[in-house]
């Protein structure tokens, strides 16, 4: 056995069921998952950590009397599997009563995947090839006179879920990411991206990206907080867009914790706003079922700017009367569902369309430490970083000290003028999604920084 | 686990290497949650597993894993190995560690109540006591209360011959009620946002945090905010309660005084740190009251960031930060004391589990009590008192802070004149520190977990401790959050 998982679920699985059923237990569930991650972390033009993690799980929720709970364990040896069902027997017992918790779910076909999620070039790279490749990219960045630091990982991972209903649906993907920030005397540039074949991925190209943001950000002006026009760029649009999906959950409605309660069904939103959630999109990711393995449906959230469906986990579909969307947790959880496929639709524009099109405005790479400041409004606080831009009759004139700035979502969606194609792609505040390039009128900067 | 860390340890320094070390890890932990009346999140979950360190080649190589096989930690530690000659291509100095002794020791932080020890029905009477009173207040529409309990048991080896057991107990407990109406959330926790307390002790921490008693006037706060004024924009004197005071020193204390950030190691995510080495005993960083410790030792209290040992074998220790406003001191690792000369790591670095490698981290980063009462803390003739982290936002060289609060008063010569909702306020972390006028006194100082710490990549979460009593600033920027 290597360092590698070598994870056989389904033998997994058995041992659970065996376990259970001389237990007297007859409904169950079983999630196994193993990944090997592995991560060359370089700072100052040099490799200064790079690791490696096997980790393998096995979590186990039957139902008893009306009760659930669950019990994980890694120890996945005959001993490990008994230990854990007990336990998960053992603390089910001791629970609450949930008159709205339902039956294990029932075996649906899932949805065939048009595009393949695992690649063996992905699987088989080594701490060598991520070596050289970094190796290559920092040379980009010095050769600027830059100084370079980042990332470049890899992965395995594979998630399955089984029930004593038959279910049985599991998953196993590649992810490759590689993300460099280029340090200048007084500025700084970042690219990233992300995709499960490596080969998409170019970090050399990432690297000067990232050295020529860095150098025409140098000697950053300061301007004074207020309301700017903005061209942010995807990884800005997706982390700060990608706050408000928790709340496209009827759970969350339900607890009057969503900035959707009141809102279903009206247009919150700009005519060109158009938002999906769907596993199936060819750059999305991930498995094609849910927390008790209902299959995901793909869903509209906004449809030209109208709020329109909403994640449903089984029990909240139950009480609700609909069909279950597939975007349940598992459970037993207080959160419900939420979407984690997002496709924000893009537009025929480009950044640099955008920049032309701009007589007074700021270009914004990054968005840094977003925070939720009002939870109705959907008003969030957060940072530009490395690589802000002052934009003055249609082309970018100089860098720009960051600014700190306190935004609504519905506002900021409200206002965009221009959309670029959508692409995959990753910030660092949420989690990677389809999102294009968004040009935004008044957006509102608070306070500026001293760098 | 003893045998698991020598073996692993043996596997890898028979390959030849500069340094290593092994961390064998085993954490049980248990989560309950309510909501509105029933069991929300009822979990237990185990996790053993090994992290390898080397030091070979001038470069570090680290492998963790859970397959716990004499194979399993063969390929583990080859692959450490690998890792680290791999690095060679973009390796650009060679690591060099500051010296540190070797030790064999065992040490289990002190509880009263084995908290597993306690039933889980046990556990959920508790919180649907509360859950039942915080919802007898009409308003409340969502009722939240948790309970969590981790046990971790490390032993650390390395090839300095150190032997480290090291148990630490884990318990944390809160609640929170959120109000729903006519288009607006307010929410108020109990007896902190993030999920409420969280210490280095046993089940006690529950029977100490008397839930059920405050569970009334938090879910009449949480209504009662619906129908307060907005707070206002501009400046005026501010008291923090020590819960926030503890996460402002957290973000603008803390996290700046990470040597690895200020060398550089965390550029691409956590960032930097406006702290430059130039800047150590020549920063003004607080008015002369101001004095901040980083102190991991047991009797400092039991934080988050207490322990015995770090991850890499250092024995805890107290180091000054801030000494009557002056900056005089850095957390350190073995790697970064060596980098700027100094003599020996002041014993920060952590690892959230057994798959990941030990960083620069928080352990206990305290203001030390003030000399003035509450009374003269509030003896301000125009002020805001604010309580209970919302929202928090620091930018990446940890100048530029906005911290939004549940709930806040005005103050008029020193007596609460009115509630105020939405409170918020902002500033430049050294100009804060300077406005600092008035702290209040060991009586009111509490020693409060963080435990939600993000850094590194893979991202790392970590638990910190600080010690805080509530204090008084002078004239800062209060309500911008909903300005503009």
């Amino acid at each position: 056995m290597g360092v590698r998982p070598s994870v056989e679920p389904e033998d997994i699985w058995d041992g659970v069921l065996r376990e259970a059923r001389s237990r007297g237990v007859s409904e169950v569930e079983a999630i196994v998952t193993g990944s090997y991650e592995a991560l060359t972390r370089f700072a100052n033009n040099s490799i200064h950590q790079s690791v490696a993690e096997r980790t393998t799980n096995l979590s186990v929720r039957p139902i008893i009397d009306g009760r659930t709970a669950r019990a994980s364990t890694n120890r996945l040896d005959r001993d490990g599997i008994r230990d854990v069902v007990e336990q998960a027997i053992a603390i089910t017992r001791l629970t609450a009563p949930d008159p709205d918790l339902l039956p294990l779910a029932d075996e649906v076909p899932e949805y065939p995947c048009a595009y393949p999620r695992f690649f063996d070039e992905t699987a088989a790279a080594t701490p060598d090839l991520r070596a050289r490749a970094v190796a290559e990219a920092i040379g980009g960045v010095e050769s600027a006179g830059q100084t370079a630091a980042g990332i470049y990982s890899t992965g395995v991972s594979l998630s399955a879920l089984f029930n004593s209903q038959y279910v049985a649906v599991w998953h196993e993907e590649t992810m490759a990411r590689f993300s460099i920030t280029a340090m200048a005397a007084d500025s700084s540039g970042w690219a990233k991206a992300c995709a499960c074949d490596l080969r998409d991925l170019d970090p050399l190209q990432l690297a000067l990206t990232a050295a020529l943001k860095a150098a025409e950000s140098r000697a950053p002006r300061e301007l004074p907080p207020g309301r700017y026009t903005v061209i942010l760029e995807p990884a800005a649009v997706l982390d700060l867009a990608g706050q408000m999906f928790g709340d496209f959950s009827a759970t969350a409605i339900r607890d009057g914790r969503s900035f959707l309660n009141d809102r279903i069904g009206q247009k919150i939103f700009g005519e060109n706003i158009t938002i999906h959630d769907d596993v199936w999109h060819r750059l999305q990711a991930g498995p094609g079922f849910d927390g008790e393995g209902v299959p995901r449906k793909r869903l509209t959230l906004v449809d030209g700017g109208v709020v329109r469906d909403i994640a449903h986990c089984r029990q909240a579909a139950a009480l609700a009367g609909v069909e279950p969307t597939g975007h349940g947790f598992p459970l037993p959880n207080e959160f419900g569902e939420a979407p984690m496929n997002i496709v924000i639709e893009g537009g025929e524009s480009s950044v640099d369309q955008m920049v032309a099109s701009t007589e007074r405005g700021i270009l914004v790479t990054r968005l840094w430490y977003i925070r939720e400041v009002d939870p109705y409004e959907k008003i969030f606080t957060g940072m530009t970083r490395d690589g802000t831009f002052l934009v003055e009759g249609g082309r970018v004139t100089a860098g720009l000290r960051n600014f700190r700035f306190n935004q609504s979502l519905i506002e900021m969606l409200s206002n965009v003028e221009a959309l670029s194609a959508a692409v995959r792609a990753s910030g660092e505040e949420t989690f990677d999604m389809v999102a294009p390039a968004m040009k935004v009128r008044d957006f509102n900067f608070t306070e500026v920084t001293r760098f | 686990m003893k045998d698991l860390a020598l073996q692993a340890l043996d596997a890898v320094a028979r390959r030849g290497v500069t340094y290593a070390d092994v961390r064998a890890v085993e954490v049980r932990d248990r989560e309950i949650t309510t909501k509105n009346g029933k069991a929300g999140h009822v979990s237990s979950s185990e996790s053993t597993g090994i992290g390898i360190r080397v030091l070979a080649s001038g470069c570090w190589g680290f492998a963790a894993t859970d397959d716990l096989t004499h194979d399993g930690i063969q390929a583990a530690a080859a692959l450490a190995l690998e890792i680290a000659r791999a690095s060679r291509a973009a390796c650009k100095r060679e690591i060099a560690l500051a010296p540190e002794e070797k030790y064999e020791a065992t040490w289990v932080s002190p509880i009263r109540i084995d908290p597993f020890s306690i039933a889980v029905d046990e556990n959920l009477n508790v919180l649907l006591a509360v859950d039942e009173e915080l919802r007898r207040t009409a308003g409340v529409s969502l009722a939240e209360t948790s309970m969590n309990f981790e046990r971790r048991r490390q032993v650390f080896a390395s090839t300095l011959g150190s032997l480290i057991d090291q148990t630490r107990y884990l318990s944390g407990a809160g609640f929170a009620a959120l109000s729903y109406r006519d288009g607006e959330i307010q929410k108020r926790s109990y007896p902190n946002s993030f999920g409420g307390q969280h210490e280095l002790k046993g089940y006690e921490l529950v029977e100490e945090l008397h839930l059920l008693e405050n569970a009334p006037r938090i879910a009449e706060e949480a209504v009662a905010l619906h129908t307060a004024d907005q707070c206002p924009e501009g400046e005026c004197d501010l008291i923090v309660d020590s819960s926030q005071l503890a996460l402002q020193i957290h973000e603008s204390i803390g996290h700046p005084i990470e040597l690895d950030r200020v060398l550089g190691s965390e550029a691409n995510y956590a960032g930097m740190s406006f702290l430059t080495l130039d800047q150590l005993g020549r920063l003004r960083y607080g008015s002369d009251i101001v004095n901040v410790v980083c102190d991991a030792r047991p009797e400092h209290g039991p934080g988050l960031g207490t322990f015995a040992f770090d991850d890499e074998g250092v024995p805890a220790q107290a180091t000054d930060i801030i000494r009557a406003g002056q900056f005089v001191g850095y957390m350190t690792s073995r790697e970064t004391a060596a980098e700027v000369g100094e003599a020996r790591s002041n014993g920060c670095m952590r690892a959230d589990g057994w798959a990941r490698l030990p960083l620069i981290r928080m352990t206990n980063v305290s203001l030390e009590p003030g000399r003035q009462s509450l009374d003269e803390v509030f003896d301000a003739e125009h002020a805001i008192y604010m309580q209970t982290n919302k929202s928090w936002s620091i930018d990446d060289k940890r100048y530029n802070f906005q911290f939004g609060c549940e709930i806040a008063w005005e103050i008029r010569h020193g007596k609460r004149v009115r509630m105020l909702k939405n409170p918020s306020y902002s500033g430049i972390s050294t100009e804060f520190w300077n406005a600092c006028a008035a702290i209040a006194g060991r009586e009111h100082w509490t020693l409060w977990g963080v435990p939600n710490c993000g850094k590194g990549q893979p991202e790392q979460v970590m638990g910190t401790g600080h010690g805080a009593s509530p204090a008084r600033f002078r004239k800062i920027k209060v309500g911008s959050a909903y300005g503009g």
